[in-house]
């Protein structure tokens, strides 16, 4: 059992069978929250969201009633729900709708409601067929009971909700290439300026992008006040929140905590501890993109957005990865890099060509090729996605993608220099490149 | 547009328009930030990330890319910073890791802009040491297009012109990150009119043109400035040339016609002047009545003699004048003159009765300029498919539809390339066009809203025949409609090259030059020049070639003129040059027309003289000189000077330049536009500012000409096509296999009942001549109508008559 209140985690734990039922939900109280909400103004609910304090789940950590105050008047306006969770580490939003999914579709009526929308948007990670199945089957559901569709629970107002599944692209959860995606173009992230989804967002129409986390959370900021959802937590960062954790931890899985704990209770108290009692080399604060933390700085420092941007981190999507002195720092950093090279969509130099770079040399590293130079190269071509390599970062690319492959380097060159020294010292062939078979690509 | 504000470059305070973006700004002001992607005529996509500047925010300096950067007032900028260079030195980096370093096997070399960057600013030496990307390369991804995937930088400028600017889509961007990679579609080639644009556009090697691949280098070549002289719209071109052969057109930016885009006919469609048989010598047809060739002053002298006992016998209006559209102005005044003055006969027509008439097209002279385009808010097409005549005018229609919001409205009888853009698409049964008309005018039933819009100016009116069937009667009707709207622009179509040119300097039966009607001679300048002209109208090119048939006229004198391959009814073009007593030609080849002419003269083409061309809105722009001619050929206007001097009636003629001031001297309109004008101050060509129409037109409904309807009877539809089997296309290598080939276009309907399909063949009967045509199943046509292309390699001309019959084979 948790240490804390259960709020949006509640009933799939209370329920573990049925909780992703419309029976188990209404049983639960559920659709009173939307029913609620449906009697209150816009302006009223924009205020209650802004005073609750919720924080986008998403990783910006960005005010969510201050996100909807910002939507622009021409209509039809969307609300696009982003579960297109595909962070290494980041597993929240799988179980949310997985197994409630009543309490996201609530929530979506909610933020409906608030926004003026009368269409919505489920975007759902494309390798997550059985929460799309499930979200699909309680979309339908919601349908027939009237909680969705014409004149839903007799208000009044008519509500759609769409359910579309991605292809397959990490970039897709950036929310401009996922409004790309959504109208059918290659996702790719929007220049901003000139359009902020907000002014202009899908089919150029204002649109609201939120996490499904944050969704969830409306029908229980609705039920209880913003006070008491303020209240769950000691601290400025309100509410509870999801951590995934996993790595080199005994419990590894999906917890919801409240902000303000320390990284040593989450990792030590609720997750159980290191595998085989090992040493805690390191881990990702806040899912992939995040600069690494160390224990020697950082076990004891609050878990909360301030204090992981004052030590140049992120709380980020609360996917924690936990690595053991077991863990080889180069190649822990070449997998990290990998991805977001892979990932990349290809529009920015810098990251195009930079983050494969990156991985080259390292890849290069972990095969015994590497070179003096390599440590010096690592830092330049970084520099030159992201200048300075902070964060957050200054970033010569559209979106932080290419920043994001940056994390991993700069935290390897910053805590673990020894360790690339290491490789390098160790290189048994350093003039030489690695037997990389080149691939020639065909086809017109 | 937007007020002008304040912005501080690099200490430097401006004053620029609000509405450009950073970098337009920049370089308008003499600041270049380096780009690849940036494209003044394209939407900025803000990808290759070279044009990073830092500029100052509440939060300290940051980085933005300066192509999609709004302006706003007060803003301050640092493009040299070393956190600038820095950026931009790393951007030319990350471009030259997987770049091949095959600049000297490349077609770009020496004229690439990543090329030119990394020699200022790039690194000496690579760090990069990692294998490079690898394609199979080139790939050809048309007939006239090769991509090497590995040169390729990914700027979209190819991409984003296909989708925004040429409206054919036919390649992206596939897969992602590293492996990113423009491509075709499987199994669709980029069988685009305007491909050639994206090669000229690539900032790299990646693109290139078969036909100019690996055939110079650009240090090599001799760039000269001219007018393209395959459609009317005055496409401003650079011909580049190398030892004497001219090797590439570039398109060039012109505000007021072409925007820089040139169509592939434009762009690759100069090959025909090296071709192996250009005539070098002029033939004379001997006793045995093959043509031989011989000296000029023979040939000269026998043609002289022939036309004077002509003359003597029968007096000038025995002898008739057709073409002149396809040279210079100073070439068609030559030939006006020649006929009016040494011959004495107003028989001159440029237009290959697939025109308007003279009167009607000088009427509207002044009425539109391409550039109405840009501010027009509804657009009335009722013409030829832009797409197939006149490319580079579709293209600003298109911009104006798409990227302007203009309401276009496509009036044709078949799908045209603009209908995608169109909001109100009218189909029509040809024959029907004056029914159409008048309920389109009256605003009937469905017609309501489109007659509104044309009520909301300013309008932009398109006018020309959409066949070769067609009435021009209809064209004039739709033209005197559209005239008289509230702030309505019209610009008239008519075909080939310098049309325009020709009316003005009177190649007409009814005009004199100046567009001065015959009748009432106006000018003092033009009767003391010319010494007085014949009176009364001439006959028009299909009158002139009736009267050959039926021995009223005795001889023709064709400048760049090809009936037989022009003329709807090509037959009965060739049978009246076969009855014909003497024919001269002027041509750059034996054509089906040329061949059965006494003498002829070979001519300089295109690229090979200089002198002056008007456009469809009256632009004179200028062409030039670029490459010696074949063999001995010369200018039309010295051949015409020469041969009326042998007649003793001589015309006076020296130099083009010499030329164009006795034009402006008889036709005070081109007073304005003088030689210097257009060669040093306007490059981009100036409008002739002719007289208000003298006679104004009534709009008449005209009566409808359909046909009476009877058993397997269909109407005709005849319309051109880019690709043909005219001598641009069928003389080069790069276009001789594009054009689409003689076909019967069949509703789906129609083929059914007439018991065929796709592929299969069906008869087509108009009068006496018959053709045996595969189906092409066209969903588009109104039932009862068959469409074949025009002009097409193996297939007969059908001739003008709409009502034609059809029956399976």
């Amino acid at each position: 059992m948790s240490r804390f209140p259960l709020v949006i985690t509640k009933r799939m734990t209370e329920y573990p069978s049925d909780s992703h039922t419309l029976d188990r939900y209404l049983a639960t109280g559920g659709y009173e929250a939307a029913r609620t909400a449906l009697g209150r103004t816009r302006e009223e609910l924009v205020e209650l969201v802004k005073e609750s304090g919720l924080l986008g789940r998403g990783g910006a950590a960005f005010s969510a009633g201050l996100k909807w105050s910002f939507l622009a008047d021409p209509r039809p306006a969307y609300l696009v729900v982003n579960g297109d969770e595909s962070e290494p580490g980041t597993f929240k939003d799988r179980q949310l709708l997985e197994r409630d999914p009543h309490q996201m579709i609530e929530g979506i009526i909610i933020g409906s409601w608030a926004n003026q929308v009368h269409h919505a948007f489920v975007y759902i990670r494309g390798e997550y067929p059985k929460p799309a199945r499930r979200v699909q089957q309680a979309v339908a559901d919601a349908y027939a009971a009237g909680y969705l569709g014409k004149n839903i629970l007799d208000s009044g107002y008519d509500l759609d909700v769409t359910v579309h599944l991605g292809a397959g692209a990490y970039i897709c959860g950036e929310e401009t290439a996922l409004l790309n995606s959504l109208e059918g173009r290659r996702g790719e992230p929007r220049l901003k300026p000139p359009y902020f989804p907000a002014a202009k967002g899908l089919y150029m129409m204002p649109t609201i992008v939120n996490n499904v986390e944050t969704i969830a959370n409306l029908p229980h900021i609705i039920e209880h006040g913003a006070e008491w959802y303020q209240s769950l937590s000691d601290c400025e960062d309100t509410g509870t929140f999801m951590m995934s954790v996993s790595g080199h931890v005994k419990k590894p899985g999906n917890y919801e905590v409240v902000h303000g704990i320390t990284w040593r209770e989450l990792i030590y108290d609720i997750a159980g501890g290191m595998r085989d009692d090992n040493d805690l080399k390191a881990w990702v604060p806040g899912g992939a993109s995040a600069p690494w933390f160390v224990p020697d700085l950082h076990l004891d420092k609050p878990i909360t957005k301030a204090a992981c941007a004052d030590d140049g981190s992120m709380l980020g999507s609360g996917a924690v990865i936990v690595m053991d002195h077991t863990t080889d720092m180069v190649a822990a950093a070449e997998r990290l890099v990998r991805f977001f090279a892979e990932e990349s969509c290809g529009q920015c130099t810098p990251c195009r060509e930079g983050t494969t770079w990156l991985d080259m040399i390292l890849q290069r590293m972990l095969h015994g090729a590497g070179r003096e130079a390599d440590l010096g190269l690592l830092y330049d071509v970084s520099d030159n996605i992201s200048v300075g390599m902070g964060w957050p970062p200054k970033q010569t690319t559209i979106c932080p993608l290419g920043p994001s492959a940056v994390s991993a380097v700069k935290s390897l060159l910053e805590h673990f220099r020894h360790e690339a020294e290491a490789h390098i010292a160790r290189a048994t062939h350093p003039e030489t490149r690695p037997a990389v078979p080149v691939t020639i690509r065909r086809g017109a | 547009m937007s007020a002008e504000i304040r912005i501080t470059i690099d200490g430097q305070d401006l004053h620029v328009p609000g509405h450009q973006v950073l970098i337009h700004a920049a370089q308008d002001n003499g600041v270049y930030i380096p780009r690849f992607c940036w494209h003044p005529r394209m939407k900025p996509v803000g990808m290759c990330r070279m044009c990073l500047v830092e500029i100052e925010g509440p939060r300290g300096r940051m980085l933005v890319p300066s192509c999609t950067q709004p302006i706003h007032q007060g803003m301050v900028v640092h493009t040299q910073s070393e956190t600038v260079k820095k950026a931009q030195e790393g951007v030319l980096e990350f471009l030259l890791a997987n770049h091949p370093l095959d600049c000297p096997v490349c077609d770009k070399g020496g004229e690439c802009p990543l090329q030119d960057q990394t020699m200022a600013h790039g690194p000496g030496e690579s760090r990069f040491v990692e294998e490079k990307r690898h394609y199979e390369k080139p790939i050809p991804i048309s007939d006239l297009v090769m991509l090497d995937r590995e040169r390729c930088i990914l700027c979209a400028r190819c991409t984003r012109f296909s989708d925004e600017i040429s409206g054919d889509p036919l390649i992206e961007f596939q897969d992602r990150g590293n492996a990113t990679q423009v491509n075709t579609f499987p199994d669709e080639p980029f069988a685009s009119y305007f491909s050639g644009n994206t090669v000229q556009l690539c900032p790299v090697g990646a693109l290139t043109a078969t036909p100019y691949r690996f055939r110079a280098r650009p240090w090599d070549l001799r760039a000269i400035a001219s007018t393209c002289s395959i459609c009317t719209a005055g496409d401003s071109i650079t011909v580049q040339s190398s030892q004497n052969q001219v090797l590439r057109y570039l398109g060039v930016d012109n505000d007021a016609t072409n925007h820089g885009w040139l169509s592939d006919k434009c762009r690759f469609g100069f090959e025909y002047l090296h071709a192996e048989d250009r005539l070098t010598a002029p033939l004379v047809r001997g006793p045995d009545g093959e043509l031989h060739e011989t000296d000029w002053a023979t040939a000269l002298s026998y043609a002289a003699a022939k036309l004077t006992e002509i003359i003597s016998k029968r007096g000038g209006g025995a002898v008739g004048g057709l073409g002149g559209a396809r040279g210079t102005n100073e070439d068609a005044y030559a030939f006006a003159k020649f006929m009016r003055v040494a011959v004495g006969s107003n028989h001159l027509d440029a237009q290959m009765d697939d025109g308007l008439d003279p009167q009607f097209l000088a009427a509207l002279a002044g009425k539109g300029t391409i550039g109405d385009l840009e501010s027009a808010k509804t657009i009335l097409l009722w013409a030829a498919d832009l797409k197939e005549e006149y490319p580079t005018l579709y293209l600003r229609v298109r911009r104006a539809a798409q990227e302007l919001g203009a309401r276009l409205i496509v009036v044709h009888p078949r799908a045209t390339g603009l209908d995608d853009r169109g909001t109100d698409v009218i189909r029509y049964r040809p024959g029907q066009g004056a029914e159409t008309l008048r309920e389109l005018a009256a605003g009937e039933g469905e017609f309501a809203a489109v007659r509104a819009a044309l009520d909301h100016g300013p309008v932009v009116a398109i006018v020309g025949r959409t066949g070769l069937t067609e009435s021009p009667k209809l064209a004039e009707a739709v033209a005197a409609f559209a005239r008289d709207l509230p702030d309505a622009s019209v610009l008239p179509l008519a075909r080939r090259a310098n049309t325009y040119g020709a009316l003005d300097m009177g190649v007409a039966p009814t005009l004199l030059p100046g567009r001065a009607p015959v009748s009432g001679i106006g000018c003092a300048n033009l009767v003391e020049s010319w010494g007085g002209v014949p009176e009364g109208s001439g006959r028009d090119c299909r009158r002139m070639l009736e009267g050959l048939q039926d021995g009223s006229l005795a001889a023709l004198v064709m400048v760049g003129a090809d009936p037989v391959s022009d003329v709807p009814d090509g037959a009965m073009a060739a049978s009246a040059l076969e009855a014909a007593e003497f024919i001269v030609a002027v041509d750059l080849f034996l054509t089906e027309s040329s061949r059965h002419a006494d003498v002829v003269f070979p001519a300089l083409g295109f690229a090979e003289k200089e002198g002056t061309v008007t456009n469809l809105e009256g632009r004179v722009q200028k062409v030039n000189r670029v490459v010696p001619g074949a063999g001995q050929s010369r200018e039309d206007w010295s051949i015409l000077d020469d041969l009326a001097m042998r007649m003793d009636r001589p015309i006076h003629l020296a130099s083009a330049e010499q030329i164009s001031k006795e034009i402006a001297h008889v036709a005070p309109a081109y007073e304005g536009v003088s030689w210097d004008l257009v060669t040093w101050d306007h490059p981009d060509g100036a409008v002739v500012p002719l007289e208000a129409p003298r006679a104004p037109l009534e709009y008449v409904p005209v009566m409808a000409d359909a046909p009476k309807p009877r058993a397997s009877a269909f109407v005709l539809h005849v319309a051109r096509t880019l690709y043909d089997a005219g001598v641009v296309c069928s003389r080069g290598m790069a276009l001789k296999d594009l054009a689409p080939g003689a076909a019967a276009h069949l509703t789906p309907g129609d083929a059914q009942s007439l018991g065929v399909g796709a592929g299969g063949v069906v008869r087509v009967v108009s009068g006496d001549v018959e053709a045996d045509l595969p189906v092409v199943i066209d969903d588009s046509l109104t039932p009862g109508v068959v469409y074949v292309p025009f002009n097409q390699p193996g297939g007969p001309h059908l001739g003008h008559e709409l009502a034609v019959t059809v029956e399976a084979v």
